[in-house]
């Protein structure tokens, strides 16, 4: 039976698990609110029809207090449902501290991986069981989806953000990953595996992917060669603000609001700067929307990320 | 009905099978005119919705061709069939086609159109020859867009999800923009002439308590397509400027926002949704009430919960985009209103079957497609609300388990009404019976050949098999042959009533005015119906489904 058709997906961690319990609770419940109709209408047609003789006086026309009472009812058990399943998908959005970072990036039609100390893979994605990780995901060109089944997740990546997914991976193995938002002609084969293996084989994976350098090093080389450091180094005679220990912090606007100094901001800085410009400084900083690619984008922010309060930046 | 096909014309002469008119047919709308011009310049409502129901019989027939494609296609996991490309392209056919030039119109253009002023008393709708002009952009609209889908080729899928479609694909996308904005004309002068009709046009003693249910659905119906279509035109017109004209509003290189197009989209396509369930939820109220020989269990709630679905659809748009990096509070706030629109559907269910209790049921052809509705609305219902809860959504969207459950809405929901009223009204449309025995097998084929055709899927999707995928892996093939092969039932059953109900139109028995023995003024006028619809304007004076209490003769109690 397995071998010929299978029905269930496999399950990578233990979020997996609390989805299923989900479905299969919430099924018992529908099956319980549609059975009486099923049955009703077979029962009420085989007994009440036409050529049939039985009781038929005083038929109902309305009852005021049947019919709320199956408007509230079903309404009230969905409610709990809805705080079970609103529950679970709020921690979707809460990944905990000091979860393994992973760039992502999309595009017609592959997925490219970059681990934090700068081994990138394609269409291929291996993580450490047992430990969290959070995928930080941009697009290059149109709006994509990266979903695993196994993990009973989905994100779309969306051209001009950032959007993320996490996820805390449970028994090694080999699962299918795939993109869900349909982008274009290859959609169907822009998918690949994602491997989730022991943290001691991860670790040894790293080192045998070799690298370059981090994600933040080559982001500083960028930083130089792209022409930053002219205006944000520390001998800069631009007035252009000082990027140390900017990651996170709140930054005053000149329209008067002020924002959290997010990936997001960072990254619309770069693209968009005269989107949301820093008070006090001249709206002079140029796009490199046609200069970097979300990759680069990407390295820059893992780059300024790393710059610490109070040090020099570069 | 009584079923007999030999009951001819004229029962004294027996070698009249059925060729010959009946007094009632010489007078009808049928014959007020032979010509072309006469059908093709007619402002007679009724004729109107005949050539409706020829147009979309047209558009079914070419989004069934792209479907079978489609499910052909799928029978290997390879991509054998089709090139990626013209996958895209039959996928985005079917769809487009039956969205828009199918599933819109069926209900209300054709039915709508030909018994609003039936059922209210009127001779005919407020705007006479607006309607006749909704239905020539309606064509233009129509073959416009095939040209484009055929010709030229679109492979954005029905939604055209930006940037996609704005800057990246390849095909026609501003054409076959264009025509579904020219397209959605016809809808918003159809919608204003119903509501317009029901307002203005009832006869004396029709008061808004009175109205037949399928005139309530008609009404909130025509209110969801004036106020959402406009929204989709204007975001058709701006994809258009953001491809010809560079003009940033989706694509975010430059300066727009492409979740933006999904909450236009979705702010009008959901409510969409309702526009073509909400008229196949009156007809079923028709249907059950006369199958039962009852009053519908519970008027005002019924009426009253398709105003609740049209003013409720209008505000769960964002449960398309749950994944989409929408706010997670407004996650939640969809998820939340998406479970409340479910209630007003339920109501309805609920008090059909209610109806049913103690009713005198006859099981012919229309109240069998009724019942088949009803199970699978409730199938497509139910499992609508699994996709509203939030943490399954995140695995399900954008899978084979979103199709299931919009095929059991608008395919086993929207179409199956179609055909239970196609095969209710036909005698009344054409004046002529049909074979009931026929009725009963396509019904039945139907429903099977639906249910085989999707519910594999929704095992599909839980397993991960994403929606629009050409190429697949080989452990999800078992399912999709069991799919394309019950789609193959379905196309069979589907053809099936063509069959039987032309061969009616000339060689059925004579109808009469009310073969079913219901309730409401279209039956109380000719089958088919005068010109002018009422050769003395009717006054009504009791409630709408107002039955006698229908006994066998050894019925105790």
């Amino acid at each position: 039976m397995s071998d010929f058709v299978t029905l269930w997906p496999g399950q990578a961690s233990a979020y997996s698990g609390e989805v299923d319990l989900l479905i299969g609770a919430f099924t018992v419940l529908i099956l319980l609110l549609s059975a009486p109709v099923f049955i009703l209408i077979v029962v009420f047609a085989t007994k009440y029809r036409r050529g049939k003789p039985a009781n038929r006086r005083h038929a109902p026309n309305r009852n005021v207090w049947l019919e709320v009472s199956w408007t509230l009812v079903p309404f009230l058990l969905l409610i709990g449902f809805y705080i079970w399943s609103t529950d679970l998908f709020v921690r979707l959005y809460h990944p905990p501290a000091g979860a393994l970072e992973i760039d992502v990036v999309a595009k017609q039609w592959m997925w490219k991986f970059k681990h934090p100390e700068g081994q990138g893979e394609i269409d291929e994605l291996h993580v450490p069981s047992g430990e969290p990780v959070r995928l930080v995901m941009a697009s290059q060109d149109v709006v994509h989806s990266l979903f695993v089944p196994a993990l009973r997740l989905k994100q779309d990546v969306v051209p001009g953000r950032y959007t993320s997914m996490w996820f805390t991976a449970g028994k090694p193995g080999t699962y299918r990953l795939a993109c869900a938002e349909f982008c274009g002609t290859d959609h169907s084969v822009m998918g690949g595996s994602i491997v989730v293996m022991a943290p001691a084989d991860y670790a040894r994976w790293l080192e045998e992917a070799g690298t370059e350098g981090t994600l933040a090093a080559e982001g500083a080389a960028l930083f130089r060669s792209r022409g930053c450091s002219g205006c944000h180094g520390p001998s800069a005679t631009v007035h252009a603000p000082d990027l140390a220990g900017l990651y996170m912090r709140p930054v005053p606007l000149s329209d008067g609001t002020t924002v959290i100094a997010d990936a997001q901001y960072l990254r619309d800085s770069i693209l968009l700067p005269q989107a949301q410009i820093a008070a006090g400084y001249p709206a002079i900083m140029p796009t490199f929307a046609n200069v970097l690619d979300e990759e680069e984008v990407l390295k820059l922010v893992a780059y300024i990320k790393s710059l610490k309060g109070g040090e020099e930046g570069q | 009905m009584t079923d007999t096909a030999q009951e001819r014309p004229d029962p004294e002469n027996l070698a009249d099978t059925g060729l010959s008119e009946t007094g009632v047919e010489r007078v009808s709308y049928l014959r007020a005119g032979h010509t072309l011009k006469s059908w093709l310049l007619t402002t007679d409502h009724k004729r109107i919705a005949i050539l409706y129901m020829i147009a979309i019989t047209f558009f079914f027939f070419v989004g069934g061709v792209a479907a079978a494609l489609v499910r052909l296609d799928l029978l290997t996991p390879a991509g054998d069939l089709m090139s990626n490309e013209g996958y895209n392209r039959a996928f985005t056919l079917h769809g487009v086609v039956m969205v828009w030039f199918f599933l819109i119109p069926s209900i209300p253009n054709t039915f709508g159109n030909f018994l609003l002023p039936l059922m209210i008393g009127a001779r005919d709708l407020a705007f006479p020859r607006l309607n006749l002009l909704s239905w020539y952009i309606f064509m233009v609209a129509g073959v416009f867009t095939l040209l484009v889908l055929i010709l030229g080729g679109v492979d954005t899928g029905w939604t055209f999800y930006t940037p996609m479609s704005s800057m990246f694909a390849h095909g026609q996308v501003v054409l076959a923009a264009t025509a579904v904005f020219v397209a959605g004309f016809s809808s918003i002068l159809t919608g204003l002439n119903f509501i317009v009709t029901v307002h203005r046009l009832r006869c004396p003693g029709m008061t808004w308590g009175r109205l037949p249910l399928f005139v309530w659905s008609i009404y909130a119906t025509s209110l969801i397509l004036v106020l959402a279509t406009p929204v989709l035109s204007v975001t058709l017109a701006l994809i258009a400027a953001e491809r010809l004209f560079g003009l940033g509003v989706f694509d975010p290189a430059l300066g727009g926002d492409p979740l933006l197009y999904q909450h236009l989209f979705w702010f009008y396509s959901h409510p969409a949704v309702y526009i073509m369930v909400l008229p196949a939820l009156g007809v079923v109220s028709e249907l059950v009430a006369a199958a039962a020989r009852k009053p519908i269990f519970g008027y005002s709630f019924v009426a009253g919960s398709s105003m609740a679905i049209a003013v409720l659809g209008f505000f769960v748009w964002g449960h398309h985009m749950f994944v989409s990096g929408q706010s997670m509070y407004a996650s939640a706030v969809f998820s939340f209103l998406s479970i409340a629109v479910a209630i007003p559907s339920g109501i309805k269910v609920y008090n059909w079957t209610a109806t049913l209790y103690k009713g005198h049921i006859s099981l012919d052809p229309p109240f069998l497609f009724a019942m088949a509705f009803i199970g699978l609305f409730v199938v497509g219902g139910l499992t609508g609300l699994i996709l509203a809860m939030l943490a399954v959504d995140v695995h399900v969207h954008d899978t084979y388990f979103v199709v299931a459950h919009f095929h059991y809405i608008m395919v086993g929901g929207a179409v199956s009404a179609y055909f239970g009223a196609l095969h209710f009204w036909w005698p009344k449309m054409f004046g002529r019976n049909y074979s009931l025995v026929w009725g009963r097998i396509s019904a039945l084929f139907i429903f099977l050949g639906f249910n085989l055709t999707f519910f594999p899927q929704f095992l599909l999707g839980y397993l991960g098999m994403p929606r629009r995928y050409h190429v697949y892996p080989p452990e999800f093939q078992v399912l999709h042959v069991l799919s394309s092969a019950g789609a193959t039932i379905l196309g069979l059953a589907y053809a099936m009533p063509f069959v039987y109900l032309l061969h009616a139109l000339r060689y059925g028995s004579p109808a009469g005015p009310n073969p079913w023995g219901a309730t409401g003024l279209e039956w109380q006028t000719g089958s088919p119906p005068p010109k002018h619809n009422f050769e003395t304007p009717p006054v009504v004076t009791r409630p709408a489904y107002d039955y006698h209490i229908e006994m066998e003769r050894d019925d105790d109690g």
